[in-house]
């Protein structure tokens, strides 16, 4: 790496590299609230990122971008889901997943590599640090993100794999597409609580009905028919 | 003006839909706002066929030939839906005190799906469709019976895994456009001028990322997993809007996408978009074949006509391009009727199966002509409109010099016709069951009209096109950049 990173520009690396093992430590954890927790703690470094790349570049948009991703991530979302899945949030039963930990881990770091390999074609293309540094990751967090989809079997991880991949992507954006229009930003953080809604509503709804939130039970709809009544 | 009203009048629907006073009028309030809707959606389109551009809020809200046609699909869609819907929820199962919440979550669906295609920027097209998304999910678990929810659930994972990655797809394709140097604003129309000047690189991973997040919206195989429980579990007018347009509106992203690439003089990909087509469309013909409920069987054509439509985009001629763009309009209008006449079969006879359903012919003479009517339409035969499109895209391939290609894509066509009218034909023919004809209680009235109504231009398009439409289509063709 040039050695001419001004500060917030180190601080950004910084960030990147703890916003990727927030990512691991998602994919590490068995409890859901654990899961939440380091969603809160990603989004937060989301948002310093925002921030100190704001300062770096004199860019209003960063810092409404990242007031943005602290109201709607580390309030708003959290408190939603407390709002309407309390007893699923603070259960105390291990996620189950389809690898065990050591194994997730495994695959997650592969899929890093992955994100890395995958960009070097269009990262020499450019000479800008910043890029170079949160594209990649960014879509490493994209890709670790669904994987934890993917594995687990409990509605709320896999609501929060969602939130991450989001995340992923928004750090990349923050390097690649700084000026997009305040409205776009605004609409796509709007869009983000509202999938935590509706996603939760349906989730308490399968709760009420089902009893349980471990999606890996919803076995019922496949090629055989369901009965009308 | 016209344009901004198109946009707004079903967000307007869906809040008095949800003033408690108004809650017992929802039905009639949804049928009026959309009905009107669907006249000033027309309305904006003649304006697109007189001026080919109409710009309500410059750099937002724009319409060309391609978004008038998305706008006119969809508001007749959602609105003979409103109309279907009446009876059909006033008879179906759940909760009647309900229903005002259905007439709600479908109104901002329709608001969701008539923004999208109207939005300039690329930024908000993502956000049109994410919405669109959500929104589908409140439809789909609309009924809360455990199948509903496990479909509802299965839809909002797998369709929204794709929201990030195609967030990230469109913020390359602003880095790509940020790079030319280009000082406009970023809008479809701006990108297309500057197409030649973006880095392919750049361009093909936007594409790519897009692709892969809106094709699982669309249903393209291998993401189409969650198409057929969705489209089997939410409420029958809602599935006519879900299968007819929802899934066309992602796909009008992605050929837009599509256009901007094909300019890209280095950045070709339609040789890869037929390849995924057909795969699609092949996945479809064989699960056609075996499929067991009548509902699921029309969601897989649904895949099978995504496929079609996909092809015909990545054979970039411009025949091939009207005869996608005609593919759309096609499937819209029939396999809207398909679900409509599927909610009038499943509120009479109250079974999902094929198997139950015997002799429909004799059990009730109007199911049974229309259930025939819409098979053949949606299958592709003579002369109903899919037939006429299909052909024209077969040939355009033709003529293209994609042989090969067009080899499969018929081969798979008349697969997929001989699955659909092998189902249909044991459903309408024969003798009936005898405990079928104790549920002889008749179709309601706005279900038979809905019916009627959507019936009406699958037969009339198949034997002449209007020449304002044919001047539309056109014009909407011209958009996806084919040469």
């Amino acid at each position: 790496m040039p050695a001419q990173m001004s500060p917030p520009e180190a601080l950004n690396t910084l960030s990147a590299g703890l916003i990727l093992l927030s990512a691991f430590a998602m994919v590490a954890t068995r409890q859901v609230q654990g899961v939440l927790r380091y969603f809160v703690i990603q989004s937060l470094l989301l948002a310093a990122s925002c921030f100190l790349l704001g300062f770096a570049f004199h860019s209003v948009h960063l810092y409404v971008l990242g007031a943005i991703t602290i109201v709607a991530k580390v309030f708003a979302i959290p408190w939603v889901l407390k709002r309407t899945l309390a007893r699923e949030l603070y259960v105390r039963r291990e996620i189950q997943q389809v690898f065990n930990i050591p194994a997730s881990l495994l695959w997650a770091m592969f899929l890093a590599i992955v994100a890395v390999l995958l960009v070097s074609p269009i990262m020499a293309l450019t000479p800008d640090v910043i890029i170079r540094i949160n594209f990649p990751i960014g879509l490493a967090g994209v890709l670790i993100g669904g994987f934890s989809l993917v594995v687990r079997r409990e509605a709320i991880p896999q609501l929060i794999g969602i939130l991450a991949m989001e995340n992923g992507a928004f750090f990349a954006g923050i390097a690649i597409a700084a000026e997009l229009p305040l409205i776009a930003e605004l609409m796509v953080a709007f869009n983000v609580i509202l999938i935590v809604v509706i996603v939760g509503l349906v989730a308490r709804n399968i709760e009420e009905t089902i009893g349980t939130t471990e999606a890996g039970a919803l076995q019922e709809l496949k090629e055989e028919p369901v009965p009308w009544r | 003006m016209a344009l901004i009203a198109v946009v707004f009048l079903p967000l307007l629907a869906a809040f008095l839909c949800w003033v408690p006073p108004f809650r017992k009028g929802a039905w009639f309030i949804s049928v009026v706002c959309l009905f009107l809707d669907l006249a000033l959606a027309v309305t904006v389109a003649a304006q697109v066929i007189s001026h080919s551009h109409v710009i309500a809020v410059p750099r937002w809200v724009e319409a060309d030939g391609l978004s008038a046609l998305m706008l006119v699909l969809v508001s007749f869609v959602c609105a003979i839906a409103a109309l279907f819907a009446g009876d059909y929820m006033r008879h179906g199962r759940g909760k009647k005190h309900r229903n005002w919440w259905f007439y709600c979550a479908s109104n901002l669906f329709a608001f969701a799906l008539i923004a999208t295609p109207a939005m300039a920027d690329p930024n908000l097209v993502w956000v049109g469709v994410e919405l669109i998304t959500l929104f589908a999910i409140l439809l789909v678990a609309f009924e809360r019976t455990g199948s509903a929810l496990e479909a509802a659930w299965k839809y909002s994972m797998l369709t929204m895994m794709g929201a990030p990655i195609s967030l990230l797809g469109f913020l390359v394709l602003f880095w790509a456009y940020r790079g030319t140097g280009a000082q406009a604003p970023e809008t479809w129309f701006t990108l297309s001028a500057q197409a030649t000047t973006m880095s392919p690189a750049l361009l093909r991973l936007s594409f790519l990322l897009v692709f892969v997040g809106f094709g699982a919206k669309v249903g393209l195989a291998p993401m189409h997993t969650w198409l057929p429980d969705a489209h089997s579990q939410a409420p029958s007018p809602a599935c006519a809007v879900l299968s007819g347009v929802k899934t066309s509106v992602p796909l009008y992203a992605i050929l837009r996408m599509l256009s901007i690439l094909l300019a890209s003089p280095t950045a070709r990909m339609g040789r890869w978009m037929i390849v995924l087509g057909i795969v699609s469309v092949a996945i479809a013909a064989f699960l056609l074949l075996q499929v067991r409920e009548y509902k699921r069987m029309f969601a897989y054509s649904t895949v099978e006509h995504m496929g079609i439509i996909l092809a015909a985009a990545g054979m970039a001629t411009q025949a091939s391009d009207f005869g996608a763009v005609s593919q759309m309009l096609n499937h819209s209008i029939t396999k809207s009727l398909c679900f409509y006449v599927a909610g009038a079969v499943l509120i009479t006879l109250e079974t999902r199966e094929i198997k139950s359903v015997r002799g429909l012919l004799r059990v009730s003479p109007f199911l049974g002509a229309t259930l025939l009517l819409c098979t053949l339409a949606i299958a592709g035969a003579p002369p109903f409109p899919i037939f006429l499109s299909e052909y024209s895209i077969l040939s355009a391939g033709v003529r293209g010099g994609h042989g090969l290609a067009v080899a499969f894509l018929a081969a798979l066509i008349v697969l997929a016709f001989v699955g659909i009218m092998l189902q249909a034909n044991r459903m309408t023919f024969g003798s009936s069951d005898p405990s079928l004809e104790q549920h002889t209680s008749g179709v309601p009235t706005t279900c038979r009209l809905g019916v009627i109504a959507a019936a009406l231009p699958v037969v009339l398009f198949g034997l002449y096109i209007p020449g304002p439409l044919h001047t539309l289509l056109q014009l909407a063709a011209q958009q996806l950049g084919g040469r």
